[in-house]
């Protein structure tokens, strides 16, 4: 696509109108977008389009179209993150990511369906409706990112931005058969992010292709002195290492605690298959132990909720979002609790109630304090495994896409979905998943997760690379070829 | 304290409430900086500004935004903590402070906690007692960053209060302003002398962020704000009684009636068999009492927790002791090292400091004054001038203009009577000194040959009793001096004419 | 630990100025008591020994110049505010402190 733009067989316009014909087309049935700019994506085409016209130097994706995740604040277009409570908030800056696509010519199309404030597995959460997914629409697309990765699957964009908490880019890419990457902790700005877990968010690429993916990351990494989280260090070089396709002497470690109980066993043939494909392409297997990663879920649902109970603090109704309950005669305060009791669905409620209740006097050390240690013992787990090889591999999920409304009353079972994905964000370190096949039993993809070790992105980018192409020529056909071809609704 | 309360008969004065119970004292400071801007983002804190105007999507609390923590308050932190004598803590954090109120933006008020950036440090100060000036130790127990939140307008119902209004008006011009908050250990063994102890202290600690140049400290502006706690414990019981906490006391006498106040609200409490609730009290200007604000007992749970969009602060000792290598003189220090060198008497040192002269007569002295002029102006007809108007003498007249006056005093060029109409020139804005001289023509007629033709005109005039002088009566001289000053319009120096008189007529 | 109870909900949901029914409050006291029954395991490795990690990457020291940039304006600030008067935030009346 981009090389049909820069060689001037497609101009920009033509490309974000054909896209928008997609999406006219198919999201009436898979519900991956909350908001169209037309407008503004058009706009920006026709920009892109002038430039190159007179030569200018332009960024290796100028002119392509993408979506983006509903958590992302973009000046002047409604941002909702998914939840009632800023229904028609209109935020005046943009995050720095969307300041980088931007300045490197790229065209959003719109924001994108997610789980309400990226709390949740399957965009069921979303107050705006499920997405669905392209490859079965009566299955979720994961989540929170599902509408990110429901775009790229339906064809309605080449490119997404997703943000991962807890595996909320790599579990909807790995259940609609597409490659999401949860860069370094510090490796893409979080200013405008809206957060939910600061310590555990990450912004990153969502696409189609490990090369795309590169191409994505690069635009939207680097330091940004807004977030004193940001690394202060040049940006790995991923679009370098996606197109080595070379893993000759690579150590690949295979973390044995994530492939037993709880795998579906579709995911795991699948998973052995791709192992297969890189020992075949001269990779070394060594099994590594991660004993504390049967912790990682219980810590990761206090670290995250308690981070959370104080982030959505500010949505309060005084400043910006919905006000509920303000008849002149009702207080400050209990207008605050009327507007979060409507404005704020069961599973942030459910968090933040969590959250708060892991950091009050008396419980702080049992809970929050104690899910801090099992973080130092998580990253004690990855270093020593990385000690052993360079990357790490595992499922991205255990299972396959489920039916959309099976676990949402169940929350222990649906938070199981991040297991394999949770000790990443942990970590802070990168992780990718990227598909590796269908299931035989269900036809649903699987995803294959690799992750690298702290501003080493570019391994992750490697070993994905190599591993797609060898798949590739093995299916002959990129996997997304056998998705339904969606008609309109 | 609408009601008015019969005294009962045993009610305890101050001086009785002492000599029953010890107080204990804990001092809270909130300090704002004056960056340029705030603690966490780049807007303004210039006060004054319209209505949210200075706010940013970072102060506003808005959804994704991020904040950054301003080098500049860190250095001024740590100035303070080691003119406090402070540890400086080699890693410190940022904590949330979680609790809702409207005018914090984010619901949370980005603090320290249990890692704060100074600790354990004194502060040495001192007092008059019956037995002469004394000593107290003070001891800090820490030194901590935060912000502040911003202004709330309160409309309908009485003015301004909370109670009552119909809605508020938020401006978060003020949100996010630098704070240090600098935390007293108890304070005990003040006795009687508890008030004297707290303002001394508040008093000591107003000079030294002064010097440090960190902070404008105007506690009239709410720069510098004071939460005073009190406890009583019978005298000798070596218990530790429960403290109610006196919110922004906002003067140094206020400081020492907060005190006042509680010792013999406490006291009296204690008396009539009651306890001491621990709350939050508002202390009334107008008649030096407290009254209870929100009862402590069900404490909110702030629910603190490391500040994860923050990394941890950690200076290296050469950061700490090149900004230790830039700490200005101690007041104290300086007040005693001023004193010896201007041979100043106890009390006027002391009209000195509480006026707040000592930088303008020093500057006054250094441009050349003599120490003894360059105080007496100040103090003298300065102050008088500014008494009349009602304002700060040191707005009425810059400490060249005093010096350049002096100056002509010293060099015989003006008369002590002249230089008062010039400083009187100068703050009625005609202009520089040298300006209302020539403006006003007051120059000292010090021509001897002018002032011969006036001294043979006054002998002339009154020839008798020019004879009774050279007869040797030489106090009939001041008829004749009076005469010609009179000549002259005042501008000669009476001494010179004197002299020239007296041996004109050979004495 | 303990199991929670409605009141013990209640109280979080006061502390979180989320205003719920009796109704809420039973199924989240619940849904409480298996979600800590299953996180509370963390205190099975947390041991004294054990530092904390509150932050995955280890920077430190990260500050900006004391500079002034250009503030929103006041339009800008306020264009998301659910009421606004006197280029204010127009809010309910605030009970409790002066
Ligand atoms: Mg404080
Ligand atoms: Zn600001």
């Amino acid at each position: 696509m981009a090389t049909a733009l820069a060689a001037g067989e497609l101009s920009s316009v033509d490309l974000t109108q054909l896209h928008f014909d997609q999406i006219e087309k198919v999201d009436g049935a898979v519900h991956a977008f909350l908001y169209l700019d037309k407008e503004g994506a058009l706009a920006q085409a026709r920009t892109v389009d002038a430039k190159r016209a007179k030569g200018e130097a332009l960024g290796p994706l100028a002119g392509v179209p993408l979506a983006l995740k509903d958590v992302l604040a973009q000046k002047g277009i409604p941002t909702t993150c998914g939840s009632k409570m800023l229904e028609g908030w209109r935020p005046p800056y943009d995050a720095t990511v969307v300041t980088k696509l931007k300045e490197a010519g790229i065209v959003i199309l719109g924001k994108t369906n997610m789980d309400e404030f990226a709390m949740g597995s399957s965009t069921e959460n979303s107050a705006y409706g499920p997405t669905h997914n392209p490859w079965d629409l009566t299955r979720i697309p994961g989540g929170s990112g599902g509408g990110s990765a429901a775009s790229l699957a339906a064809f309605e964009a080449p490119l997404a931005i997703g943000t991962d908490t807890g595996g909320s880019i790599r579990q909807p890419a790995a259940v609609t058969g597409t490659v999401g990457v949860k860069p370094t902790y510090g490796g893409v700005s979080r200013y405008g992010l809206i957060a939910f877990s600061s310590s555990l968010d990450q912004a990153g690429p969502c696409a189609r292709t490990v090369l795309d993916a590169a191409l994505l990351h690069e635009i939207i990494a680097g330091h940004d002195e807004r977030d004193s989280t940001s690394i202060n260090a040049p940006v790995p070089q991923v679009v370098k290492a996606a197109k080595k396709l070379d893993v000759k002497g690579m150590k690949i470690g295979v973390v044995k605690e994530l492939q037993g109980d709880g795998f579906q066993s579709g995911v795991l043939s699948r998973f052995h298959e791709g192992l297969d494909a890189l020992v075949s392409a001269g990779a070394e297997l060594v099994e590594v132990s991660c004993p504390t990663f049967d912790y990682a879920l219980a810590a990761y649902y206090l670290i995250a909720p308690s981070e959370c109970s104080s982030n959505l603090a500010r949505f309060d109704s005084m400043r910006y979002g919905i006000r509920v309950g303000d008849d002149g005669q009702r207080s400050a305060e209990e207008v605050m609790k009327l507007t979060r009791h409507a404005g704020f669905g069961a599973e942030v409620k459910r968090r933040i109630i969590l959250g708060t209740y892991a950091l009050s006097s008396g419980y702080y050390d049992a809970y929050y304090g104690s899910a801090q240690k099992v973080r130092t013992l998580l990253m004690r787990d990855f270093s020593a495994a990385f000690a052993l090889a360079d990357v790490l591999v595992s499922p991205t999920t255990p299972t396959t896409a489920f039916k959309i409304g099976e676990q949402v009353d169940d929350p222990l079972a649906m938070y199981l979905n991040d297991i394999a994905t949770i000790p990443v964000n942990m970590a802070g370190i990168g992780g990718m998943s990227l598909p590796c096949g269908l299931a035989e039993e269900d036809g649903l993809p699987v995803g294959f997760q690799i992750m690298s070790p702290a501003m080493r992105d570019d391994l992750m980018y490697q070993v994905g690379g190599t591993l797609e192409a060898a798949l590739l020529a093995k299916w002959g056909a990129p996997i997304l070829d056998k998705t339904p071809v969606l008609a309109a609704r | 304290m609408s009601q008015m309360v019969p005294m009962p008969l045993n009610y305890l004065n101050y001086d009785e409430a002492v000599a029953k119970y010890e107080p204990t004292l804990g001092l809270e400071v909130h300090v704002e900086l004056n960056t340029k801007s705030k603690m966490f983002c780049s807007c303004s804190t210039e006060f004054g500004g319209e209505p949210n105007t200075q706010t940013c999507p970072v102060c506003l609390g808005l959804p994704g935004a991020l904040p950054v923590v301003n080098g500049k308050a860190i250095e001024s932190t740590i100035l303070i903590g080691l003119a406090l004598n402070c540890s400086i803590a080699p890693f410190s954090r940022f904590a949330r402070k979680n609790y809702f109120y409207p005018d914090m933006p984010k619901n949370f008020q980005t603090s320290q906690y249990d890692e704060p950036i100074c600790v354990n440090g004194y502060l040495d100060i001192e007092i008059a007692t019956e037995e002469g000036p004394k000593q107290f130790r003070v001891e800090i127990e820490r030194v901590h960053m935060e912000e502040d939140t911003g202004k709330s307008l309160h409309v309908g119902g009485a003015t301004g209060r909370i109670h009552g209004a119909e809605y508020s008006l938020l401006d978060y011009n003020r949100a996010g302003i630098p704070l240090v908050e600098i935390v007293t250990k108890i304070v005990g063994g003040t006795g009687k002398y508890a008030p004297q102890v707290a303002r001394a202290y508040v008093s000591e600690l107003r000079d030294i962020l002064r010097s440090l140049g960190v902070s404008d400290v105007k506690m009239e502006q709410g720069s510098m704000r004071c939460d005073v706690n009190v406890s009583l414990s019978p005298l000798d019981s070596g218990t530790l009684g429960t403290r109610s906490e006196t919110k922004n006391v906002n003067s140094l006498r206020s400081v020492e009636r907060a005190v006042i106040g509680e010792v013999i609200r406490q006291s009296n409490r204690l008396e009539a068999g009651e306890r001491i609730v621990q709350e939050t009290r508002h202390f009334l200007e107008e008649s030096g009492q407290t009254r209870p604000g929100r009862s402590k007992e069900q404490a909110e749970d702030y629910r603190y927790f490391p500040e994860p969009d923050l990394v941890p602060v950690a200076p290296d000792s050469g950061w700490i002791e090149a900004l230790r290598a830039t700490l200005p003189e101690r007041p104290s220090a300086r007040r005693a090292r001023l004193k010896a060198e201007w041979s100043v008497p106890d009390k006027e040192m002391t009209s000195l400091i509480n006026a707040g002269l000592l930088d303008v007569v020093q500057e006054t002295i250094e441009l050349g004054a003599e120490p003894i002029r360059a105080r007496s102006w100040w103090l003298g007809e300065i102050s008088r001038l500014a008494n009349e108007r009602d304002v700060d003498p040191t707005t009425l007249i810059t400490p060249t203009q005093v010096a350049e006056v002096i100056s002509l005093i010293q060099n015989g060029d003006l008369t002590d009577n002249l230089a008062r109409q010039v400083v009187e020139g100068v703050i009625a804005g005609a202009g520089r000194p040298s300006e209302v001289i020539a403006q006003r023509g007051l120059k000292v007629v010090s021509d001897d040959a002018a002032l011969m033709l006036a001294i043979e005109a006054a002998i002339a005039a009154q020839p008798e009793t020019a004879e009774r002088i050279r007869g040797g009566n030489i106090p009939a001289a001041g008829a004749l001096i009076g005469a010609v000053m009179k000549a002259t319009g005042g501008q000669a120096d009476a001494a010179k004419v004197r002299e020239l008189l007296l041996k004109h007529l050979g004495q | 630990m303990a199991a929670i109870s409605r009141d013990d909900v209640a109280h979080l949901a006061k502390l979180a100025r989320i205003s719920m029914n009796d109704s809420e409050l039973d199924h989240l006291a619940e849904e409480m008591d298996l979600i800590l029954g299953a996180v509370a395991r963390v205190q099975e490795v947390a041991g004294r020994d054990v530092p904390p990690t509150s932050h995955p990457i280890p920077v430190k020291n990260v500050v900006r110049e004391d500079l002034v940039r250009p503030s929103l304006t006041p339009q800008e600030a306020l264009s998301g505010a659910p009421a606004q008067s006197e280029d204010r935030f127009k809010v309910p009346q605030i009970l409790g402190e002066e």
